[in-house]
């Protein structure tokens, strides 16, 4: 059982999606995708566990040789992101019944969950494989039910949401699966691992320096890279509640996998960043993403949208880091990645439960809430005082460490950017702030309530992560250093 | 006493942030909610002056909690300096709580609960900067500070309120993130080490450019030492109700900001370095021109709060000067400054509160002849005024006496005149307040409206401030062997 621990990290998920449709009640297909959930969470924490005992995993699929057969291979930037995929993910589907109530109709509820256990398969697939083909397959499962998740909005503008998104994400896709195609036209091979002995015999051809470009542009589509972001605020803004949370807290990160994946194991650090002028490009883009993202969240009306624009801007910290290209700038991307899941995940949540309550995430419709939603508001300004990064909370630890990277590498101004670029995220958080305590109730608003339990409990789960892993680092300090040193380990 | 030294280090942290529990719960009955409040502060000032006995018997006690990041851990000690602002910080905690209960009852604030949790926050995370025993530790406190004092500054939570609270956290969260933070991270990095050492961190190879740009990094990042142009967040803040204003941002919270910043100049660099950076002189006059322009405007004010702020940032450069003068008389007068000054302000607050509450009144231009309604408030006003001048009878006149030492055994010719302008500008700005409320030469609206002071709880705390100008005087010898200490343990830097 524990060794087939990698393939049962997808398929218990994947198989568990159609089977929803069996059971017809809401109430119960919601018990059953949390129970899947929450067995995909123990099984990552599982693997995580194995893989820092000892070592890298390797689970060859139906007993077919690697580069033949398809493999899945778990070191220990998989598993990190595994389990951060699956603990979100179920955390955020504790909440997800009394959420859906309100914004989808009850015929559709069976679809939801169907779809949510889709993409989180897919998710989990794209980082547990080893094969370059079935991440493009797993890739495709996530967004073809992303997009259906994201129409599933109540606001019909979520239509067009979704639409923008899908022509987006399908240029994407198809990008890298054109880099795929041409990487396995001069290497005969589709397992990374293979891939990344092969490539270098011939990387000067052309046609190598095509794929790369290819791959990268694809996948920084996928992870909304400013300026390919032009996808993202309306597809969360518009999705409901509980899509946003999840998507906000895991699928960026896991385009951001696949971009530290292929540009560290396949290609390889010296052909990523010596042949190209890679480091200065993701360098430059990762600085403007923070700056011009931060500024629109600024000036946005939308809470929703606020916080979407704030995620393009945390996606820039992490390129910045990964621009860095040192053990010390990845393990900085890596924890932000961590680090970001739990503040975005506790902030949408709970922005799920003001829109359970008032229906609406526009900030005009904020005010007086800091007295009749205290918890809420409260899980807000910790969330925000998180991405701010104030110490105690997960915000600081990941900006220590960027801090500190780019410091470490010379790069002063950046990081007084990147410091700069905080002072930002206090003006956008503290708009809400303001709203909320110092403007008296809207009219007719006066009777509003503090939110149920049933969605106070997760967003409090992750709120008070982001203050546990702010103040206890080991686990994920230990696990981002491993996987960023084990990253430059291998790399030819 | 069966508790240990430790404990008590870490209960003084740990109690005041414990109560908030006691004063939330006991929220609907506010005598009971105060007496919480009282007793914390009274077991708390025990504590203190326990650890202080601790420490003049040589006992060194130090407290590890845990590492927050690899190398970076949240540790406490007691050291000389921590001891003063401890000692200081508790015992006006204590006066101020008295204070409050007068002021706030007849003033009939709002949110009294919220006030006091509040309040006991941000006493708890003083005294974690206090006892920090590493730079790290300090900023988190430093940090935690700044976001519990913001909900008492925006208090009324009106329209002024929430500007005031925007420029408060907007300054002091701005700075501490680029700034202060960013100079905690180079020294990590240039160091290896945040932890406060006698004789400072860097080694004798460092690049003096390098450290010379963090020294500047730290002095504009520690924004709560208000050293101009990054002081405009304490007249903002006086939109907070004035116990507030009299315990966080006369004590507390500013003398956290150049409490620190003493800290980083003997602790982090030591005095033999600080004495040959480059940007040492630069910063010494920016704190020169500090002090000046800040008086110069402090004249200009008509609202006393604001009056009294300007006053304060003022004082506040004197601290810095001092620690940047890097010699043992700086480093003293710099020390005892803290205390000194922080009894004068918190009486002169304390009757600007009694004014407000007694006499509704706000304005200078309003006060002549109110002398007459509060004679013990003027009182206690003029004999404060002096300790800030520095005039006997009053402590004031030691901490200004060493600065000027300082000045003069460095041949800082320009700070030191600017020192003694700048006294001469706070008789001109304050004593006229006291003198024309008692000699007001013509018929005032308070003559014959009989003696009317503040509640009696306000009055009794401020009499006791007044008195401790007065005792500073006569018997400041538990400071001044304090700060000798402080200069003695970096060896000023030679003997170590």
């Amino acid at each position: 059982m524990l060794a087939h621990l990698p393939i049962l990290q997808v398929i218990v998920p994947l198989m568990a999606a159609p089977l929803c449709l069996f059971l017809t009640r809401s109430r119960l297909v919601w018990l059953f995708a949390l129970i899947v959930s929450g067995l995909a969470f123990l099984i990552s924490s599982l693997l995580l566990q194995q893989v820092m005992a000892s070592g890298t995993i390797i689970y060859e699929l139906g007993g077919w040789d690697a580069p033949w057969g398809i493999e899945y291979r778990i070191d220990q930037l998989n598993a990190f992101l595994l389990l951060i995929i699956s603990a979100v993910s179920t955390v955020v589907l504790l909440a997800a019944h009394t959420s859906i109530k309100q914004e989808i109709p009850a015929d559709r509820h069976t679809l939801f969950y169907i779809l949510y256990l889709l993409s989180l398969a897919g998710m989990l697939g794209i980082v547990a494989t080893g094969d370059a083909f079935n991440v493009f397959v797993f890739l495709e499962i996530t967004s073809l039910s992303a997009y259906a998740l994201i129409a599933l909005g109540k606001d019909r503008r979520a239509l067009w949401a979704s639409y923008q998104y899908l022509i987006m994400g399908t240029i994407g896709a198809t990008f890298i699966l054109i880099g795929i195609g041409l990487m396995y036209q001069m290497t005969g091979t589709l397992n990374m691992y293979d891939l990344s002995q092969r490539l270098p015999e011939v990387a000067h051809t052309r046609t190598v320096f095509t794929a790369f470009a290819f791959v990268i542009v694809g996948v920084c589509l996928k992870l909304a890279l400013f300026p390919l972001h032009l996808w993202l605020p309306n597809a969360y803004a518009y999705a409901p509640s509980i899509v946003t949370a999840f998507f906000a807290a895991t699928a960026t990160k896991v385009a951001v996998y696949l971009l530290i994946r292929f540009t560290f194991s396949v290609f390889g650090l010296s052909f990523s960043f010596t042949a190209l002028p890679l480091q200065m490009l993701f360098m430059v883009l990762g600085l403007l993403g923070i700056f011009a993202a931060s500024f629109a969240a600024i000036y946005q009306k939308n809470v929703k949208h606020l916080f979407a624009y704030s995620s393009i801007a945390q996606i820039g910290y992490m390129i910045v880091g990964f621009s860095v290209s040192t053990t010390a700038g990845l393990m900085a991307t890596l924890l932000h990645m961590f680090n970001h899941a739990l503040m975005k995940g506790a902030l949408f949540l709970a922005l799920a439960a003001v829109v359970y309550r008032i229906g609406s995430a526009q900030l005009s419709q904020f005010n007086g809430l800091g007295r009749q939603m205290p918890y809420t508001m409260a899980a807000i300004v910790i969330g925000g005082l998180s991405l701010i990064g104030v110490p105690l909370t997960v915000g600081f630890v990941s900006k220590w460490y960027l801090v500190l990277a780019t410091i470490e590498n010379g790069w002063w101004p950046v990081a007084v950017l990147i410091l700069l670029g905080s002072l930002l995220a206090i003006v956008y958080v503290w708009r809400i702030v303001e709203a909320a305590y110092f403007k008296p109730p809207l009219a007719g608003r006066e009777s509003i309530k503090e939110a149920p339990l049933s969605l106070l409990i997760p967003t409090w789960t992750l709120v008070i992560a982001n203050i546990y892993f702010g103040i206890d680092t080991r686990l994920s300090v230990q696990v981002a250093q491993s996987a960023a040193q084990s990253l430059f380990g291998v790399s030819p | 006493m069966s508790i240990s030294l430790e404990t008590m280090l870490q209960l003084s942290i740990i109690m005041p942030v414990l109560a908030v529990v006691g004063i939330v719960a006991t929220g609907r009955k506010p005598d009971l909610r105060e007496g919480v409040t009282i007793s914390t502060s009274l077991v708390l000032l025990y504590f203190v002056i326990q650890l202080y006995q601790g420490l003049k018997q040589g006992e060194s006690i130090s407290v590890h909690w845990w590492e927050i990041l690899p190398g970076l851990q949240v540790s406490f000690n007691i050291e000389p300096l921590g001891m003063i602002f401890a000692l200081i910080a508790s015992f006006l905690w204590l006066i101020t709580t008295i204070y409050a209960i007068g002021y706030m009852r007849s003033h009939e604030e709002k949110n009294q609960t919220r006030f006091y949790a509040c309040f006991a926050i941000a006493i708890g995370c003083v005294m974690g900067i206090a006892f920090a025993a590493n730079l790290f530790t300090l900023f988190i406190f430093y940090e935690v500070l700044t976001l519990s004092t913001y909900p008492l500054v925006t208090h009324a939570g009106t329209k002024e309120a929430k500007r005031g609270g925007r420029i408060y956290l907007g300054i002091l969260l701005s700075t501490s993130i680029v700034f202060f933070l960013f100079a905690i991270v180079s020294t990590w990095f240039v160091a290896g080490t945040l932890d406060f050492t006698p004789g400072g961190v860097f080694d004798s190879s460092v690049n003096l450019t390098v450290a010379g740009a963090i020294l500047v990094l730290f002095i504009f990042g520690i924004g709560k030492a208000a050293i101009m142009p990054f002081h405009r967040w304490l007249p903002a803040a006086m939109v907070a109700p004035t116990p507030v204003s009299a315990l966080l941002h006369a004590v507390a919270v500013v003398k956290a900001g150049v409490f620190t910043v003493l800290k980083v100049c003997v602790l982090i660099f030591g005095v033999d370095l600080l004495a040959v950076l480059p940007t040492t002189q630069f910063l010494l006059y920016l704190a020169g021109a500090s002090v000046l322009l800040a008086s110069l405007v402090a004249m200009r004010q008509d609202n006393l709060k604001a009056r009294l702020a300007y006053s304060t940032v003022s004082q506040l450069g004197y601290v810095t000067i001092g620690a940047l003068l890097a010699t043992s008389s700086g480093v003293i007068g710099s020390s005892m400054h803290i205390g000194m000054h922080a009894f004068g302000k918190i009486t002169l607050f304390f009757c600007a509160g009694a004014i407000l509450v007694a006499a509704h009144k706000s304005k200078i231009s309003e006060m002549r002849g109110i002398g007459l309604q509060m004679p013990i408030t003027m009182a206690a006003f003029f004999i404060a005024s002096l300790s800030i001048i520095g005039v006997p009878p009053t402590g004031g006149t030691w901490s200004k006496w060493f600065l000027l030492m300082g000045s003069m055994e460095t041949e800082q010719w320009t700070i030191m005149i600017i020192l003694m302008l700048s006294s001469l500008l706070n008789i001109a700005y304050l004593l006229p307040i006291p003198l024309r409320a008692f000699f007001s030469g013509k018929e005032t609206a308070f003559a014959g409206a009989g003696i009317k002071e503040a509640p009696l709880p306000s009055l009794i705390a401020l009499c006791i401030t007044t008195v401790g100008c007065v005792i500073l005087f006569v018997y400041p010898q538990p400071l001044y062997e304090l700060a000798t200490a402080i200069a003695a343990t970096p060896g000023l830097a030679h003997g170590e």
